[in-house]
């Protein structure tokens, strides 16, 4: 019987939660070889308004390609960490914003917790690469995917003007990654 | 297949890539969630490739625009949403009617009328039958991956240009939206089909002479062939009659077109139904999460399978009628309020129970619901056969535990 690895990225419109299950799914399915779904959930605004991404991996056919049990979420704004992280399931990951999630839910889930949309501006100099570093984060804890194959399919996603600010960010999440421990 | 790759990409954009593959030279269309992306391909690649695009004024305008392409001999298409296909419904009577073969895709969401446009939902099944007057035929497609799209998105084509008759492709919004790998099959891997153009002289053409079969050859305007087409029944040289024998004959043909030839156009997928004694009849994303919930229930010893309708008008009635008589009772699952729940229950004449499960609060329908009912209907059916109970009454609806999101 095959695994079924489910991931959410939650956030407000225009944080690039989409782009980011586009990304971390595209890495599973078309450079790690395994199978996947990304499915999306969002509000009639461009910007601002809940959003969110589901990913499922698995090495076989996924069936229902929404999230029934989460083995990994991000969240970036508190509205979203609050309406979304009831589905995790009992020692999954939950990955928080620290600046914008003060109230910490309560779950029999890890819990990491990093500055993400501040590094994203004040370290790299653009917010808009606050979902990267999330993905390289994420990468790190969960080793769902390659780091070879989420690098290849941030790349290839990008635009190429900002092709080394990505990747720098992608590496910023692995490192910090690697130092988190859950709260 | 070596130079084709394998690429992530959205039902929506496979959709694009199954009409180009078919030949679609025309898109007309006005832009609607959750349909939009056909539209944009289609606007960025079409005129690449020697096509036409146009953005309509409107849906009325843009279905009647791809019927008239597709009469000048260009494969048509065009895509919407619930409240453009309600605008496009007497221009599809017309295609009908006039045997114009053309493509209407519709991505349901939540209605009726502009409801909740980024919202996914089932609730134009029977719309997309009876949404135009008068009897007519319809062939209504039902995919339910992003491959399939692309497949389904050929095979449309492909019996429009048979049938000379619309076809409707019918998805849901997770289902236009998701996003999966796929390969493009290599030109020529899958068969396209092109119309049957007349080998008669121009002036010995009649666009509906019926003599030799019931679809007639279809000339192209600009090929010389001058016929007349009007949606007011009409002779075998297309002008209107009152003569009542042609427009019996005329009403009944239109029918037979597709009638006699359900064979060759349904087509199911079966999950685990052989030795089922519960089965679900469920298409689109409630099929996939059928499909979690029967891999589910196996495991848990409960023979669940699954019948899944890829074309889902002409309704197909022998698969229901087979799985009615090898099954205790069928689960329908769908999201609106009981749609082709009735249609089932139909077929299944009174062989087994027919229960639906129904939602339509913009989410789909999770595994677990389908779980719950069909371990439900298992227990009651144990319990009926020990006398304890009379069985679940047929067309319970469900009470639907809200989802934690967003609850």
């Amino acid at each position: 019987m095959g695994y079924r690895y489910e991931l959410r990225f939650s956030g407000s419109g225009g944080q690039g939660m989409i782009t980011a299950g586009i990304i971390i799914a595209e890495a599973a399915a078309i450079y790690d070889g395994k199978k996947a779904v990304q499915s999306q959930s969002y509000g009639p605004e461009s910007r601002g308004g809940a959003s969110r991404a589901e990913v499922i991996i698995s090495d076989e056919d996924v069936d229902y390609p929404k999230a029934t049990s989460i083995d990994a979420m991000l969240a970036l704004t508190q509205e979203a960490c609050t309406r979304y992280s009831k589905d995790i399931k009992k020692d999954g990951v939950l990955l928080i914003d620290s600046d914008e999630v003060k109230k910490i839910p309560t779950g029999e889930f890890k819990i990491y917790s990093f500055p993400i949309i501040s590094t994203a501006r004040d370290v790299m100099g653009k917010e808009i690469v606050a979902n990267i570093i999330s993905l390289g984060l994420i990468t790190e804890i969960t080793r769902i995917v390659s780091h070879e194959a989420i690098e290849k399919a941030v790349l290839a996603r990008v635009p190429a003007a900002f092709l080394d600010l990505n990747k720098k960010a992608l590496h910023m999440g692995f490192e910090k990654g690697a130092t988190l421990s859950p709260i | 297949m070596a130079n084709q790759k394998k690429r992530f990409m959205q039902g929506n954009e496979a959709c694009t890539e199954g009409a180009f593959y078919a030949g679609c030279r025309f898109y007309a269309g006005y832009p609607i969630t959750p349909s939009t992306e056909v539209m944009e391909i289609c606007g960025t690649r079409l005129p690449k490739v020697g096509g036409v695009f146009i953005q309509m004024e409107d849906e009325i305008a843009s279905i009647c625009a791809i019927v008239g392409a597709s009469l000048g001999g260009l494969k048509a298409m065009t895509a919407t949403s619930g409240p453009g296909f309600s605008l496009m419904q007497e221009g599809l009577g017309f295609a009908c009617m006039t045997e114009v073969p053309c493509v209407i895709v519709n991505v349901m969401r939540s209605g009726p009328s502009t409801g909740f446009p980024t919202g996914p939902s089932q609730s134009d099944v029977m719309q997309a039958k009876w949404g135009t007057h008068g009897d007519h035929p319809a062939i209504v497609l039902s995919p339910a991956s992003v491959e399939e799209i692309f497949h389904e998105t050929v095979r449309a084509f492909n019996l429009s240009e048979i049938y000379r008759t619309p076809v409707i492709l019918l998805y849901d919004e997770i289902i236009g939206h998701m996003r999966e790998a796929i390969t493009i099959p290599e030109p020529g891997a899958v068969e396209v089909i092109n119309r049957v153009a007349p080998n008669c002289p121009p002036n010995e053409y009649k666009p509906y002479d019926n003599k030799l079969g019931d679809i007639a050859p279809l000339a192209s305007y600009g090929d010389g062939y001058r016929f007349h087409v009007t949606g007011l029944y009409h002779a075998a040289d297309g002008f209107p009659t009152n003569n009542t024998k042609m427009i019996e004959d005329a009403a009944r043909r239109l029918l037979r077109k597709v009638d006699d030839n359900k064979e060759r156009i349904w087509k199911n997928e079966e999950y685990f139904l052989d030795d089922a004694e519960i089965g679900i009849f469920a298409y689109g994303v409630s099929a996939r999460s059928a499909k979690f919930a029967v891999r589910e229930l196996r495991k848990k010893g409960i023979k669940a399978g699954l019948l899944r309708p890829i074309t889902i008008w002409p309704f197909p009635d022998a698969a229901v009628e087979e799985m009615s008589k090898r099954v205790k009772a069928i689960i329908v699952p769908e999201m609106n309020l009981g749609q082709i729940v009735y249609e089932v229950e139909r077929a299944a004449k009174g062989r087994c129970d027919v229960k639906g499960i129904f939602r339509v609060d913009t989410e789909p329908i999770r595994p677990i619901q389908i779980m719950d009912c069909i371990t439900g209907a298992v227990l009651a059916l144990s319990e009926a056969k020990n006398g304890a109970k009379p069985p679940v009454s047929t067309m319970t609806e469900m009470m639907v535990e809200r989802d934690m999101i967003d609850g």
